[in-house]
């Protein structure tokens, strides 16, 4: 496809082609509402069965780390709207500060998620790989509290992709805004980007209290 | 057929066919019209695979212990026909193929809203093909098209995890196709072209992608999840481990019910295109037809759990889940009345589209109603898993939905190619189709209604007879196939010009040059008339006798 200025071939005018892909943005995160909600609904049908042995699983998970990690995402989303704002209102160096704010909260994230990923390997709580939930316990026990750890690993894992395939877009981004391609007239991938990192936010949004907070008073 | 002096059919100088040379200018296109070329070529490959599944399957079962293979063997042949058929030739077929030739064309736009995704839609299916592929070709695969836990997870002993990834993986290939779709029909429609102007087919193409879009991620993450289970031992499914198989079941028809709409609705789209085009009238009903493919996309997604009927699902959730499916049938129905009243007191032509249409409407018929019988909760437990079951999948999917992707390629083939096929040879292959396509399936109806179970890979000898009569017509058959996929090709050199508008029609994909230029249209259309008015179109060169008194309709 050729391009004129920032207008692609297939669209008459350049508001065709932002509503274009916002509304393609839209789409996509509708498919990925859907895709995750499989996984709430294994969730929420196995806690339904083992709901005494999920709260104990879900106390081995250190509370703070994940307390901490739902604040740095909340901050990345404010940096992420204040990207979008400032790309809105052609202030390009402010721009370009708050992505990398933005992408260094992400990176934040996601190493604390690995200190947490660490943890519970050397607690032996990784499914699949000599798995063992408490000493002494029984085989009933351990493949339910087996059940929980996949789907923990399962649900957080697929959220930490979602952030790392946004950190690579915040990258592409940064480098984009320094090249000062973002004007008022033309801002379309910092808003879509950041409607998708808005979205991967509230995703964890959810996870935090489905994991961590079974059963803590 | 056509009342263009012949002068006029001259094929177009440059158009997208040889607007650019060389194998890059295929891999690396961003033309929807290629792309769809591309998605031909690989969705026809795959229906060779699944079909030599199917004539395996086949004569195995010319006897009662099975001619050709073993048990084992047998379980493989039958999970390749359906993992090949449904997943890769028959899902994308339509939206795939013709779709993305003929949606752009079809609301006057220049390509769809993202042609580089659909470019990325192709080579997700080829990877996803390939990995389908890896797994027929080490071990094959055994579950049955439906993966059920803890079979798929745990007990079988043959490829299933590359088998789960190429599904998987192909799924994302469907969302991205559904996306642009979507997208395409909101943002891209030219200037006058409101949403009750837009072709049927439109109409239909979207509903699916809505299906494409909502159910397809939930598929994905289920195989997922169970291949994820198979290669770490996890226990979602797996009742050994505390997990649920049901869980597994009711996600996937979550999706797969579906997805056989995802199956039947783009041949709906073709039907309603051709049957106006060969009764030379307005369609009947149009809003009712939008709203229908509309309303079925979405009571679609309430309906699933009629295949689990027997699985101990409790009897409210069964008897919800058969009024549920039950609803689905009317807004079906209501297509198959507008179509019937269109054709009355048109003056229908036999073309070989029509022919096509016809069948389709028969058949979807017979289908749509075994359907009634299987919701019919009694009934079902002594129908479920034998073969009425097979034989009312394949009235819709085979005599439905493949009958309107053959029609399809039949209507819109002089545009595609520029060029004609051999109009009798065409009409005898979809007599052909027609007749095998009955022998093959109306007996299994009967097997199944006595008992003969699927999935087995040998039988009572008193259900010989009727087997082998299935045998025979899916001989038949193969030759209906086989007769068009010759003269098409053949046609694409050796046939007649075609001319912009052979039959004539009158949607925007015929008044751009068969083939059309890269750019769809010489110059944007502006569109200020309604949808198959067939009764204000003195350009169409019809002659509609008594034509003044016809124009405000007499019915
Ligand atoms: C008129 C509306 C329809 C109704 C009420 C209906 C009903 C049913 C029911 C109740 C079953 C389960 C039978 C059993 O396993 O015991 C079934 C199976 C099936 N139907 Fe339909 N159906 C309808 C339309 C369709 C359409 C349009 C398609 C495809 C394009 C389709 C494809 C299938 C397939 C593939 C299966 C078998 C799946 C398997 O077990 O492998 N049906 N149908
Ligand atoms: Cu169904």
């Amino acid at each position: 496809m050729h391009r004129t200025g920032e207008l692609y071939e297939q669209y008459r005018t350049l508001e065709q082609q932002r509503e274009t892909a916002s509304l393609g943005m839209w789409i996509f995160l509708s498919t990925e509402v859907l895709f995750f909600a499989g996984l709430f609904m294994t969730y929420t049908l196995n806690r339904s069965t083992y709901p005494d042995i999920f709260s104990e699983a879900s106390k081995t998970i250190k509370l703070s780390w994940g307390a901490i990690n739902t604040v740095v995402l909340i901050g990345s989303s404010l940096t992420m709207a204040m990207a979008v704002w400032a790309s809105q209102t052609g202030k390009k160096k402010a721009l370009t500060w708050f992505l990398i704010a933005t992408l260094v909260l992400g990176t934040v994230f996601l190493g604390i998620k690995s200190v947490e990923y660490h943890d519970k390997y050397v607690e032996h709580h990784i499914p699949g790989w000599n798995f063992q939930f408490e000493p002494g316990a029984d085989a009933a026990t351990n493949a339910h509290a087996q059940l929980f750890f996949s789907l923990y690993f399962g649900m957080t894992g697929l959220h930490a992709l979602h952030m790392i395939i946004g950190a690579g877009l915040l990258l592409w981004l940064i480098r984009e805004s320094l090249r000062g391609r973002f004007t008022p007239e033309y801002n379309t991938p910092v808003e879509n980007i950041g409607l998708y990192w808005h979205f991967v936010d509230i995703v964890w949004i959810f996870l935090f209290p489905l994991l961590y907070l079974i059963d803590r008073h | 057929m056509s009342a263009t002096p012949a002068a006029v059919n001259q094929m177009p100088r440059e158009h997208y066919l040889n607007a650019t040379w060389g194998i890059r200018s295929w891999l690396l296109t961003t033309d929807h019209k290629r792309i769809a070329l591309l998605y031909l070529a690989s969705v026809t490959f795959f229906f060779f695979i699944g079909g030599a599944f199917a004539t395996m399957i086949r004569i195995h079962l010319l006897s009662p212990k099975g001619l050709l293979v073993t048990p084992e063997t047998y379980n493989k042949l039958f999970t390749m026909h359906g993992v090949a058929m449904i997943f890769f030739f028959l899902i994308p077929s339509i939206p795939a193929v013709l779709g993305n030739f003929l949606l752009p064309i079809m609301i006057g736009a220049k390509d769809l809203a993202f042609p580089k995704i659909n470019l990325l839609s192709w080579y997700i299916y080829l990877v996803g093909g390939c990995f389908v592929l890896y797994s027929f070709s080490t071990g094959g695969l055994d579950t049955g098209w439906t993966f059920y836990t803890p079979l798929s997870s745990v007990y079988s002993n043959s490829a299933v995890t590359p088998a789960v990834l190429g599904v998987f993986i192909n799924g994302f290939s469907s969302i991205l196709t559904g996306l642009n779709f979507i997208v395409t029909v909101h943002t891209m429609r030219a200037p006058g072209m409101t949403w009750f102007r837009l072709p049927l087919f439109v109409w239909a193409q979207y509903a699916t992608s809505i299906i494409f879009i909502l159910g397809t991620p939930v598929i994905a993450i289920t195989l997922l999840l169970a291949g994820l289970e198979r290669v770490f031992h996890l226990g979602f499914f797996n009742p050994a481990l505390g997990g649920d198989p049901i869980l597994f079941q009711h996600l996937f028809w979550f999706y797969s019910h579906p997805a056989v709409y995802i199956m039947i609705l783009p041949a709906m789209g073709v039907i309603s295109e051709i049957i106006p085009t060969f009764a030379r009238k307005p369609i009947f009903g149009y809003s009712f037809i939008a709203g229908s493919s509309i309303a079925i996309a979405v009571i679609g997604f309430f309906v699933w759990a009629h295949h689990m009927f027997v699985t101990g699902e409790s009897t409210y959730a069964a008897l919800t889940f058969s009024l549920l499916s039950y609803l689905v049938a009317i807004p079906s129905a209501v297509k198959v009345f507008n179509w019937t009243s269109t054709l009355y007191k048109g003056s229908i032509s036999y073309d070989t589209p029509m022919l096509y249409a016809l069948g389709f409407i028969g058949l979807f018929l017979i289908g749509g109603l075994t359907g009634l019988f299987l919701a019919c909760l009694g009934l079902d437990i002594h129908l479920h898993d034998t073969y009425f079951v097979i034989a009312h999948f394949h009235y819709i999917m085979v005599g439905g939905a493949v009958m309107g992707y053959v029609g399809g390629l039949h209507y819109w083939w002089p545009k595609i190619t520029g060029k004609l096929y051999p109009e009798f040879l065409a009409r005898i292959a979809a007599i052909t189709l027609f007749l095998g396509f009955n022998l093959t399936f109306f007996p299994q109806f009967i097997l199944g209604y006595l008992g003969m179970p699927r999935r087995y890979a040998s039988y009572p000898p008193e259900f010989q007879v009727l087997n082998v009569m299935s045998t025979a017509g899916a001989s038949i058959l193969a030759l209906g196939y086989l007769l068009p996929m010759i003269y098409l090709t053949w046609s694409m050199r050796y046939g007649a010009i075609a001319g912009p508008n052979p039959w004539p029609g009158t949607g925007l994909e015929w008044r751009t040059p068969s083939p059309p230029p890269t750019e769809n249209f010489d110059v944007t259309p502006e569109v200020t008339w309604e949808p198959y008015d067939y009764d204000n179109r003195p350009d169409l060169g019809l002659d509609v006798s008594g034509a003044p008194a016809l124009a405000h309709g007499d019915d």
